[in-house]
């Protein structure tokens, strides 16, 4: 049985005026069908550019190295042609937008129709029952009617509905939602996360979440990787990471998160400075310049991986001490 | 005896849609429709609700930024609905706006400097040493430098640029500052830091805030009293420890059940 998807050493640097900017580096993830993995961290920290390097959606100005292995096959060596094939059918990506990504122009019936006359060769009768079929899976009401509309005629929600709905068309190996619910509101973020949950476990997928919000990925994943400056600072087991925060910045982001229930007797822990300028990124560890643990050898070599058990891997040069502040006093 | 610095009363704003026909009748968008509450001074007021239930309508209103259909808004006691943008303009200097986006509502061709002095120059007529004065004065209570005078927005961050903003508000010394989702566009370890600076010029400079977010946990954070707005009606009112603990209404059970927590262990049940 192959992998279904292994990433190997992948590393995108985006062509500026001002210098190459290192948006990931050194990434390596391997997924098998039915496995949800969730990649949280902030803007600017290599979320998005490494979805859009697995779907070759990169911007011009991108340059990638290593491997990115979809059952086998390099994606990265292979031709916009060959790439067409496999995006949408094999692979498909929800975007954060769901009012930019659809077409206003046409339909939401003409926009599901699309991929599934291309990739799986319906005539256009097939394909619309397919496309109500789909609309009412994704729990649209009115079906029948709604492939008529455009997307301006329906609701935030109703939108995503249809982005889900176009990206299972093909029943793709692996799902890729970007920040799938960051424009929605948390009732309907609720409806939708618990929507594209009970469809990748019924059609047995893989699913890439990526959010900011850690809430949205404690609660959906079963594995999580942190990225920070392009890097994956810690992974391993969603229930585990979360039980043993270890990585200075995954202590950080945790308790900067003001949290129902906690008050406001307490004061919310900030990490001090701001997310790094990828151009001018240290050449050790990414998170020296805002870690209070960061000490000589920090900015200057980068730390290697350490093993925790159970699948639970940081990069950290002061590992011991980041365990021993792990009940949160860190920032205090 | 603490002062109410902002009182509502029974505001109602409705938005035309345009005609299906010639002959139809009008309809509205019923955006807020009689909210009342008020505000004390030195308390940070809460409004939550999905997008689309009249938070921003609220903010815009009492912020007299657009026309009201009925209705008042009292701010330390004066009236401000019905009267003319003229009329208003020597009040504005108690009450002041943070808006969500930081990129958009700075403007790129002027210098920090500029940007936060303007609402002086239209407001108080002081001169050029004493507004220099001034200006330093806020750019110190935000934490810049007072180097960042002589940049642009283009130069900071998103989070020093919403300081920026609190800074061109707080510099007329308002009484109550009208803040629309203030931290929804930051990275979460930045807006830890902007919570914390809103929290702490409450405490040196005793402004009110009024408070407006769709995140639940942001407004426990800050607020002590709480609106819960559900199609431009409150549907419940009260001290944030009281809502949050009990809520008695089935819209914001809703709100608090849907907002996912890291750390708890809980999965959505399904």
């Amino acid at each position: 049985m192959m992998t279904l998807l292994d990433i190997k050493n992948l590393d995108i640097s985006l062509q500026t005026a001002m210098g190459p900017a290192r948006a990931v580096r050194n990434l390596n993830i391997t997924m098998e069908k039915g496995e949800t993995l969730g990649i949280v961290g902030e803007s600017g920290c290599g979320k998005s550019m490494t979805a859009l390097a697995l779907m070759g959606l990169l911007p011009e100005n991108a340059q990638t190295t290593g491997e990115i292995l979809l059952s086998g096959e390099d994606l990265l060596t292979k031709t916009e042609k060959d790439m067409c094939k496999i995006r949408g059918n094999r692979m498909a990506m929800i975007f954060q937008e769901p009012m930019t990504s659809l077409n206003p122009v046409y339909t939401v019936g003409r926009q599901i129709m699309e991929p599934l006359r291309l990739h799986r060769g319906l005539s256009k009768s097939e394909a619309y029952d397919e496309a109500v079929r789909l609309l009412d899976r994704v729990g649209i009401p009115n079906p029948s009617e709604r492939v008529y509309n455009h997307p301006h005629q329906l609701s935030g929600g109703q939108r995503q509905r249809v982005m889900i709905a176009l990206a299972l068309s093909c029943s793709p190996d692996i799902l890729i939602a970007d920040e799938p619910t960051t424009a929605l509101d948390v009732t309907i973020q609720a409806q939708i996360l618990d929507l594209i949950h009970s469809l990748v476990t019924e059609e047995g997928m893989a699913l890439i979440l990526i959010s900011h919000d850690l809430g949205v990925i404690a609660e959906n994943t079963q594995k999580v990787m942190v990225m920070y400056g392009g890097t994956i600072v810690e992974s391993g087991e969603t229930d585990h990471i979360f039980s043993e925060l270890t990585h200075p910045y995954t202590q950080g982001l945790f308790a900067a998160m003001p949290k129902l229930g906690m008050g406001r007797k307490k004061r919310l822990t900030t990490i001090p400075g701001t997310v790094p300028d990828l151009i001018n990124l240290p050449q050790g560890c990414t998170f020296t310049d805002r870690c209070p643990l960061a000490s000589g050898g920090c900015r200057e070599t980068m730390p290697g991986l350490s093993d925790l058990g159970n699948g639970h891997t940081v990069i950290c040069h002061n590992l011991e001490q980041a365990k021993d502040t792990r009940n949160g006093e860190l920032y205090s | 005896m603490t002062r109410t610095v902002l009182e509502v009363n029974n505001l109602v704003r409705h938005y035309p849609l345009p005609k299906e026909s010639l002959f139809a009748k009008p309809r509205f968008v019923h955006a807020l429709n009689g909210v009342s509450f008020k505000i004390e001074e030195g308390q940070s007021f809460g409004i939550v609700g999905e997008s689309g239930c009249g938070k921003s309508t609220l903010a815009r209103n009492v912020m007299a930024l657009e026309d009201t259909d009925s209705g008042s808004v009292k701010i330390l006691g004066n009236e401000v609905v019905g009267k003319s943008f003229d009329e208003i303009r020597p009040l504005r200097k108690d009450f002041q706006m943070v808006f969500q986006d930081p990129y958009g509502s700075l403007d790129p061709h002027h210098t920090v400097g500029r940007i936060v002095a303007e609402p002086l120059a239209a407001l108080e007529p002081l001169t050029k040493s004493e507004t220099a004065e001034r200006v330093a004065e806020v750019l110190d209570s935000v934490g810049l430098k007072p180097t960042d005078i002589q940049k642009y927005p283009h130069e900071f961050s998103g989070g020093q640029r919403q300081r920026i903003a609190i800074a061109r508000a707080l510099i007329t010394r308002p009484a109550l500052i009208v803040a629309d989702e203030p931290v929804s566009a930051l990275d979460v370890s930045v807006q830890a830091q902007v919570l914390n600076l809103l929290r702490d010029l409450q405490e040196s400079h005793g402004v009110t805030y009024m408070f407006i977010s769709h995140d639940l946990a942001v407004v426990e954070y800050l607020c002590d009293e709480v609106a819960v707005m559900y199609k431009g009606s409150i549907v419940e009112k009260g001290r944030t420890e009281d809502i949050f603990a009990n809520a008695t209404h089935p819209y914001t059970q809703t709100l608090l059940n849907a907002v996912p927590q890291p750390g708890t262990g809980r999965h959505q049940v399904r």
